[in-house]
């Protein structure tokens, strides 16, 4: 039963008031695109064990998706974020690296 | 036999007499008895029968680790099983009966089983039962259903009710024991809030009767005064009878506060479910006495030291006039005493270390009483209960150098520490190789959202055993939680006690150690599942070397108890069997709940009437007071149709399509979802989120449009309204108003955030009517008001304005094929317009119409139904609705996956009409078989039915599926073989079998 702060309305929400959305700062392909892209974009996700970022809405409160940065071992919270953003904010990843030296999973820069 | 002594008994009101009845007889105890130490006293010290070999058992310990006395308890609306004896406190009227045994508890037909036990070993259920195949049906599995279980399920309806509390604190402290009192004291200190709960009835846990002295007075004394202070601080919570159930990630736990188990109280909730979130948790949860492993260690008579003790000092209660203590550590020696000072017998105190000198093993011997090291209990004589115990050596394999006769055992392997709530999330355990015991490992606790630790462990529970040591220790912890809680504010001094001077404990396993095969099958890891100490050597030996996996062969620990005393016994008889150290084979999981805790308390108030809300429109009580016939959508009841005076539900379906069909029906369409989409990007958005082109809509037009997901899979449709440049109203399905909203939300606030979009669920906002028939236009210009005229109105479009005395919208959209008219007014005034149209169209003989009507007039018409012709692996293009998907827009959900090889592929199964040959209605669902058989010697299908029904327009059974290259095959006649083994055949036509032109709608 987690407790993520919902960025939006300011508020610690309980997991009962939270929908998961599954990863976060995933690429959309479109029609165009290669069969390859298209299928990873629909169906590849990362399982990492650590550092991970999700997306969740405040279902049963604002109604806003935002992004959530956690550790999958320990349910360590590093920081929620607004959905709104491609990659995760500056402070985000900071917070990681310091509480994870040497942490690397995917390349934001 | 057991029975009450004359005096004493601290929770005991002698003046207050209790009758209760055990197996139909009338027995009488004391107000503050359990239902053990009243059947005790009452010499009832046979209370049920064990799970596998049937084998007669008594009451083993005083608390909620009891493996043996689970009774049903109560009768009909108030029955459960598998209630434990020593957790039952005693009321007036109290009605139990034991479980487990056929014919009856004295003399059970299923003991049979305990003189067949060599071949009933571990894992015999995977060994036996294996052939022939033919048996499985009317030999095997009647024996195992019959034989399955412990306790039977309840039959009636719970006449109880229960609830939920939801709070939050800084400090949730379990275990009201005096290290829970000592960490509340000091928490409540600080400025934490805590909330402190205790499983039992009475505060103060094993000190009070262990005689414990705490600042220089009688433990009783010092808990007593600390409850009080405790009581009075505001900031302190205080419930008994009251388990801490389980801790969950980031602070979250469950206490189970049982409130009227021990006076049933009509009116007063049974149980209550706390769901408590704490920034800190303290768990002072004790431990938990080990029984020995020697050979008869299950007859009745043979209880914990600890709990003799606990039914001498709480309840007065003696197990027999002659008890053996059997131990391996210095702690069984208080029950020796207890014993003495209650005036009774102990022959002899059997110690398995060879020399042990301490303070309280003087006092035993200074008592007169025998004391045996080195030696062992070889095997416990008695057949229904004890009747003596053979004295070994402990070194030995149990030859017996004498008999001693007694009436009970109270036996001590050590204590081990209560972790099981520490454990539920996560935090891990040292082997502690002097106390032979698992506890928690301060330094690895379960982990909070900040990465740091948010429960620990305080007296006992954290491997203290003393009572100086376990006051340190909650201290400690009590200030320890509140300060991680954010508090710190002034210190108290910590309550002290005397250092007690204790001779070092030695692990014993298996008494004596090298008994041989015939005694280690009569000793008894886990009672309740009758698992033998023989049980997991064998599994040892048959190469099992998980713990985990040995637990399921064996069922070691699987039981209610969940293992609570067998559990370091069996690791260790299961490291020893595979030559490696107890923390390299490690513990089971721990999970929760500690203890059973009741369904009706999880559920809470969801039951009934309040299990989920009810959506009810604004007609929903006309639709109740006129027949409905209800049906579930989503969250709202609509009719399925509205049944007459003596009419079927089929006849009134009939009915509703005839008269649609002829002249007028009525259709309550508020519960269709409807979504407004509004700014200046609204067009683009809608273009996006649905397969057609909606930016190009005129306002004042509506059209049909379908949405599907990412994948390509259809997943809603509806009539979309333009309403001006910068405005849309979305209809979705009935069901799919919530999750289309929440659809559009996501893509808006995820992808494409920078568009200028809202959007808003209006459904409720509006009550909807849809006027049907070919008398509808009449109906309304009788009423009056705005021009409805086909010129006025042409199909396809929508209109504001008035009817009658009502703002409307005007729909002239069409979902049977008739003219009809969905009108939106006002939720608030839906009654008085549904009124309204009845009254008008009296004269046109008007009738409402259900969800059935609705579908088979769809049906007739092909319109297909989400849910039915689609399931989440249908594209639209499967079920021809090409001319619904742009080929001109470069973009929308599901565009790209729709062109993904298996999606354009020519195989895919296609929609038809199919028309049985007879007239009669296909089965819903059925296959079309096709040649040949698949790799199960099954038919091959081709083909399945999606949609079926009797049309009364045509008078014969229509039906919709989809099949393999089916508008390909027009005429075409397929199998449909039903469950019934009956072929049905149907011819492969247009689905649309009703006015193809569309001259009805379209007038």
């Amino acid at each position: 039963m987690l407790i993520l702060h919902c960025p939006y309305c300011g508020t610690d929400a309980d997991e009962t008031e939270l929908a998961p959305g599954g990863e976060a700062h995933l690429k959309r392909f479109g029609p165009g695109s290669q069969d390859a892209d298209f299928e990873a974009y629909l169906f590849a996700r990362e399982n990492p064990m650590g550092v991970h970022f999700e997306r969740w809405r405040h279902a049963n409160g604002c109604g806003k998706w935002f992004h959530a940065a956690r550790c999958t071992t320990t349910l360590e919270v590093f920081g929620t974020y607004s959905a709104q953003t491609l990659d995760p904010p500056q402070e985000i990843r900071d917070a990681i690296t310091a509480k994870r030296p040497g942490w690397r999973w995917r390349d934001f820069a | 036999m057991s029975t009450r002594l004359a005096s004493g008994g601290r929770h005991l009101d002698r003046s207050r007499s209790v009758d209760f009845s055990f197996n139909g007889k009338r027995l009488r105890g004391f107000q503050g008895d359990t239902l053990a130490s009243a059947l005790l006293a009452n010499g009832q010290m046979l209370v049920g029968r064990s799970f596998k070999y049937h084998r007669p058992r008594g009451i083993l310990a005083s608390g909620a680790e009891e493996p043996n006395a689970l009774v049903n308890m109560g009768k009909s609306g108030q029955f459960e099983p598998n209630q434990q004896a020593t957790t039952q406190q005693l009321f007036d009227g109290l009605y139990a009966t034991s479980q487990n045994h056929w014919p009856s508890l004295e003399f059970d037909i299923g003991v049979l089983n305990n003189y067949v036990s060599k071949f009933l070993p571990s894992g015999f259920y995977y060994k036996t039962f294996m052939a022939p195949r033919a048996a499985w049906k009317h030999v095997f599995e009647p024996i195992v259903r019959q034989s399955a279980g412990l306790g039977k399920a309840p039959k009636d309806r719970d006449d109880d009710f229960y609830e939920h509390f939801h709070v939050h604190t800084d400090v949730l402290i379990i275990g009201g024991g005096i290290a829970g009192l000592a960490a509340a004291r000091q928490a409540a200190a600080a400025g934490a809030q805590v909330m402190l709960v205790e499983q039992t009835a009475h505060w103060g846990g094993r000190a009070v009767v262990d005689g414990a002295e705490i600042d220089g007075m009688p433990a009783a004394d010092w808990v007593k005064n600390t409850v009080e202070d405790l009581e009075n601080a505001e900031n302190v919570h205080l419930r008994t009878r009251a388990m801490g159930a389980g801790v969950f990630d980031h602070g979250y736990a469950l206490v189970y506060e049982r409130l009227t188990d021990h006076a049933p109280e009509p009116g007063l909730p049974r149980h209550r479910l706390w769901r408590v979130r704490a920034k800190q948790i303290v768990t002072a949860t004790g431990a938990i006495e080990r029984p020995l492993s020697f050979a008869g260690n299950d007859l009745p008579g043979v209880m914990l030291a600890g709990a003799v003790r606990d039914y001498v000092a709480n309840w007065a209660v003696s197990p027999g006039d002659r008890t053996v203590v059997v131990t391996n550590n210095d702690d069984a020696y208080r029950t020796a005493l207890a014993l003495k000072q209650a005036g009774l017998e102990v022959p002899a105190v059997i110690d398995a270390r060879t020399h042990a000198q301490s303070p309280v093993i003087d006092a035993v011997r200074e008592a007169g009483i025998r004391i045996e090291f080195g030696r062992a209990v070889a095997k416990v004589k008695g057949r229904a209960r004890v009747e003596g115990v053979g004295l070994a050596t402990q070194a030995g394999e149990g030859a017996v150098l004498e008999e001693i006769s007694c009436d009970a055992v109270a036996m001590s392997g050590g204590w081990s520490p209560v972790v099981h709530l520490w454990s539920h999330c996560g935090g891990k355990l040292i082997w502690d190789e002097a106390q032979a015991h698992f506890r928690p490992d301060p330094d690895l606790p379960p982990l909070g959202a900040d990465g740091a630790g948010f429960v620990r462990t305080a007296g006992s529970a954290s491997g203290a055993l003393s009572t100086a040591d376990v006051l340190a220790d909650a201290d400690g912890q009590g200030r320890a939680a509140a300060m991680a809680a954010g508090h710190k504010k002034r210190k108290k001094a910590g309550p002290r006690a005397e250092t007690e001077i204790a001779a070092p404990m030695e692990p014993v396993w298996i008494m004596p150690q090298g008994a041989g095969p015939n005694l280690r099958q009569k000793m008894w890891l886990d009672y309740q599942n009758d698992v033998k100490v023989s049980d997991v050597q064998l599994a040892a030996h048959e190469g099992y070397e998980s713990v985990e996996h040995t637990k399921r062969y064996t069922t070691l620990g699987m039981a209610t108890d969940q293992g609570k005393l067998c559990n370091i016994n069996g690791l260790a008889v299961l490291s020893d069997a595979l030559n490696a150290g107890i923390p390299q084979v490690g513990t089971t999981t721990f999970r929760p709940p500690y203890t059973p805790i009741s369904f009706g308390a999880i559920a809470g108030e969801a039951r009934a009437e309040t299990f989920q809300p009810l959506r009810r429109t604004a007609m929903h009580d006309w639709h109740e007071k006129n027949g409905a016939y209800w049906e579930p959508v989503g969250h709202w009841r609509r009719p399925f149709c509205y049944q007459r005076d003596g009419e079927s539900i089929e006849q009134a379906v009939l009915r509703e399509v005839n008269n649609t069909r002829q002249s007028l029906g009525l259709l309550d369409a508020s519960t269709l979802g409807k979504i407004l989409v509004k700014g200046p990007d609204a067009g683009r958005f809608l273009d996006m989120m649905y397969t057609n082109m909606m930016s190009t809509l005129k306002p004042g037009r509506c059209r049909y449009g379908l949405m599907c997901s990412e994948n390509g899979f259809l997943s809603d449709d509806g009539v979309v309204a333009r309403i001006d440049d910068d405005t849309f109203l979305c209809h979705t399905t009935s069901g799919g108003a919530d999750r289309i909203h929440a659809h559009m939300e996501e893509w808006l606030q995820t992808e494409w955030w920078d568009w200028k979009v809202w959007t808003v669920n209006l459904t409720e906002q509006y009550a909807q009517v849809a006027v049907v028939g070919p008398k509808a236009r009449e109906v309304l210009e009788l009423i009056g008001g705005m021009d409805v005229s086909a010129e006025a109105l042409p199909f396809m479009t929508w209109k504001d304005g008035r009817i009658g005395d009502f703002n409307a919208r005007v729909y002239r959209i069409s979902f049977s094929g008739e003219l009809s008219f969905e009108i939106a007014v006002d939720a608030h005034r839906g009654q008085a317009f549904w009124d309204a149209l009845l009254e008008a169209g009296a004269e046109f003989g008007v009738m409402p119409y259900g969800t059935e009507a609705l579908h088979i007039m769809r049906a007739e018409k092909g319109f297909i139904m989400i849910g039915d012709e689609s399931d989440g692996t249908v594209i639209p293009q499967d079920l021809g609705l090409h001319w619904a998907i742009s080929k001109k827009k470069a973009d929308f959900l599901g565009k790209r996956a729709q062109e993904r090889a298996h999606m354009t592929d020519p195989d895919r199964w296609q929609l038809v009409g199919l028309e049985t040959l007879d007239g009669s209605v296909l089965p819903d669902g059925a296959y079309a078989v096709g040649e040949g058989e698949n790799a199960n010697g099954q038919r091959n299908v081709q083909g399945r039915v999606t949609s079926t029904y009797h049309s009364p327009t045509l008078g014969k059974g229509i039906a919709m599926g989809l099949v393999r290259h089916g508008p390909e095959r027009m005429g075409e006649v397929l199998d449909f073989p039903g469950t019934d083994g009956q072929s049905n055949k149907a011819r492969i036509v247009s689905p649309v079998f009703y006015d193809p032109e569309g001259e009805k709608q379209n007038v």
